[in-house]
């Protein structure tokens, strides 16, 4: 059964993956993203879970990782420089074929950066988690509820795939207390256990086993396979909203926080009568190319692409689809300056207006 | 009268390690365990990185290979959502004492209700001979190659002595794989932290201390005779830690 | 008594050395991987103690009780 709640964009995630089947944490705190692990480690031991407050992010990714290997739904959750920390991990879980649901919460960078929330980090999570060269599924949401059904349906990819996935939000989507509809606890058996999980409690009686190395003939065979799997998430997975597109001169790209900034400007910018769309990236890999590709350029004179983060990151992804048939221009704030309404509003009323921006 | 079979943990193929490797006598040894506790089909091996990771190309029972040092990391996943297995890490020295540390100590600490098998032979042996954490004051190696100066490099790292020091861990102790007595020591500590695992005792840690004829540069049998006169007087094999034994006083 | 598996044998010679009967010698024979493995050469001195067993890293060596075949 459904039910509302007012949470905390940090708590909806916890609670809609202990919903969504998730039996297993293990974390290292870092501000902000403090309240999934705080709010895991009491709820997951009232339905059977674990919750393991690791020695760093590395032992706790490595942690998600054994109990991932079981069949366990298993996370975790960090901000940037933890996020870096767990790179390792998340490439091992790649290389093994292990599941898992990895969380950032975002902040400024790069380093130590700020605690304050930024977009800082959309190269690292689309372009190359950890070495090696494969990609997870990213999601983007933009609201506590987009979120919470992201994740309670996070693991339906990931064991799809055998991939980890990546839910990416930033400190102040993590941080602002939103009504919510949570789904109901997902009843999970052992006779759901997959059948390459190393328990035995899938009936299993072969020897098995999980492994991130292997011969350089089989290796290839699986770099090849990732390939043929990133095109089918191209076709099949990518969520994107578009909100105003279809007769819009000038169109937003914006994700996750921005998105809802960038959506203010346009509500404004269409009452004084300046056709303005928005394009809002949900999966920000598979990246909604075909939203952007497809556009008719004949009628779209700018594209501008707002980004909590500068310079932004997103801008190649965009120029790849636009093909200089239109100006693409940036705005963002960055180091943990939150966007703000009015200065989103000015920098596209500048551009809409033939400013000097 | 004393008799032997080969376990059926072992595939009928001889292993990948390098003639007279005493890692092959520790993968052996912990075979006849498993096999004599009847947990063949219980076990699971967590392996790391390094030349101790080679033992899953004979390895016929259930196995992770994880990350370098990582492998008690993985071990608490596995243990704490499936609590009835017989989980066992086996690390070797770079892998335990430098890039792991924080993992098996922070493991060892928490108690987790796992066993960490350590085989310890002062050298990296599979990226070619560099030096280790455990590698001997004066030990030659690729990267000490005048020897192992404690003014740049530290001392070796004692880690029965440290892990034995916290207050989780229940069994701790060293055994050398250099001689008879040593091997049959060797085999009923790892039966003893299996069977403390197995009733829910806690963290157990087996320290083995092994060879590497390759890269030391020695023929098998010298490396035994190196053992008795360099390793072992530095490496004290004993019992560190037997919470069992000062509940039976 | 001793069964040696001479395919597992890789020529470390613990076995040898180790025999309280002395009674293991290294043979002139290769096996198919190359290393010259041990022969018995007194079965009837061996007092089944499984030393050699114990010693032998690869497995290789299985010992039964009296002189029973293997």
């Amino acid at each position: 059964m459904s039910e509302k709640r007012f949470m905390k964009g940090n708590e909806a995630i916890a609670e809609a993956a202990v919903r969504g089947g998730c039996r297993f944490f293990a974390g290292y705190p870092i501000t902000p993203q403090n309240e999934i692990p705080e709010y895991l480690s009491w709820r997951l031991p009232e339905v059977g879970g674990s919750y393991v407050q690791g020695e760093s992010e590395i032992a706790s990714v490595n942690m998600v990782y054994g109990a991932a290997a079981m069949g366990t739904r298993a996370m975790t959750s960090s901000s940037g420089p933890g996020i870096s920390l767990k790179a390792e991990g998340i490439s091992y879980l790649a290389a093994a074929g292990l599941p898992a649901l990895i969380v950032n919460i975002s902040r400024g960078g790069p380093g130590l950066g700020s605690i304050q929330p930024a977009q800082s980090d959309y190269l690292q999570a689309t372009k190359a988690l950890g070495h090696g060269g494969f990609h997870a599924m990213v999601f983007a949401p933009n609201s506590a509820q987009e979120a919470v059904d992201i994740v309670y349906d996070a693991w339906e990819y990931a064991e799809r795939d055998r991939n980890p996935v990546l839910v990416l939000m930033d400190g102040c989507l993590g941080n602002i207390m939103e009504e919510v509809e949570l789904p109901p606890m997902k009843e999970l058996s052992d006779a759901d256990l997959p059948d390459w999980s190393l328990t035995r409690r899938n009936g299993r009686d072969w020897q098995g086993n999980i492994t991130p190395i292997y011969t350089e003939a089989i290796l290839e065979g699986l770099n090849a396979m990732a390939g043929e799997m990133y095109k089918v998430w191209e076709e099949d997975d990518v969520k994107v909203e578009e909100f105003m597109v279809d007769d819009a001169e000038y169109v937003i790209v914006a994700y996750g926080i921005a998105s809802r900034v960038s959506k203010e400007a346009v509500l404004t910018l269409r009452a004084e009568g300046y056709k303005v769309g928005l394009i809002r990236p949900i999966t920000v890999f598979p990246f909604p190319k075909k939203s952007i590709r497809n556009l008719d350029y004949d009628r779209v004179k700018a594209i501008i692409d707002v980004e909590m983060t500068i310079p932004a990151q997103m801008r190649e992804d965009i120029e790849l689809q636009v093909l200089d048939r239109c100006p693409v221009y940036e705005y963002g704030r960055s180091g943990g300056v939150l966007l703000d309404d009015e200065g989103v509003l000015e920098a596209v009323r500048d551009i809409v207006t033939g400013g000097t921006f | 009268m004393p008799e032997y079979k080969r376990s059926n943990m072992l595939a009928d193929k001889p292993s990948g390690y390098c003639p007279g490797c005493l890692h092959s006598l520790a993968t052996r040894l912990i075979s006849d365990v498993i096999t004599e506790l009847g947990q063949e089909d219980n076990s699971l091996n967590v392996i790391s990185v390094g030349c101790s990771a080679l033992n899953i190309l004979y390895w016929s029972g259930d196995f992770l290979s994880v990350a370098h040092g990582r492998a008690p990391a993985a071990a608490t996943g596995i243990k704490r959502t499936n609590p009835e297995r017989l989980v066992f890490a086996y690390q070797g020295d770079g892998d335990c004492a430098a890039i792991g540390l924080a993992e098996i100590m922070s493991a060892a600490n928490r108690g987790e209700n796992f066993t960490v098998i350590f085989a310890n032979n002062q050298t990296y042996g599979m990226t070619g001979g560099q030096m280790a954490p455990t590698t001997l004051i004066g030990q030659k190696t690729t990267t000490t190659v005048y020897g192992r100066d404690p003014a740049t490099t530290g001392y070796p790292m004692k880690m029965c002595e440290l892990i034995s020091q916290l207050e989780a861990p229940r069994f701790v102790a060293r055994y050398a794989l250099n001689s008879p007595k040593g091997v049959r020591e060797a085999r009923a500590g790892i039966k003893k932290a299996f069977e403390m695992q197995l009733a829910g005792e806690g963290f157990t840690f087996i320290e083995l201390l092994t060879n590497c004829p390759t890269n030391w540069k020695m023929s098998p049998l010298d490396t035994l005779e190196y053992m008795n006169t360099n390793t072992i007087p530095y490496f004290k094999p004993g019992v560190y830690k037997d919470v069992t034994a000062k509940e039976a006083e | 008594m001793v069964n040696i598996n001479v395919s597992l044998c890789k020529d470390c010679r613990y076995c040898v050395k180790f025999c309280p009967k002395q009674i293991l010698k290294t043979s002139g024979e290769r096996n198919e991987r190359g290393h010259f493995y041990p022969v018995m050469t007194d079965a009837d001195k061996c007092i089944s103690c499984a030393i050699c067993a114990t010693m032998c890293p690869e497995g290789a060596i299985e010992v039964t009780k009296g002189g029973e075949e293997a």
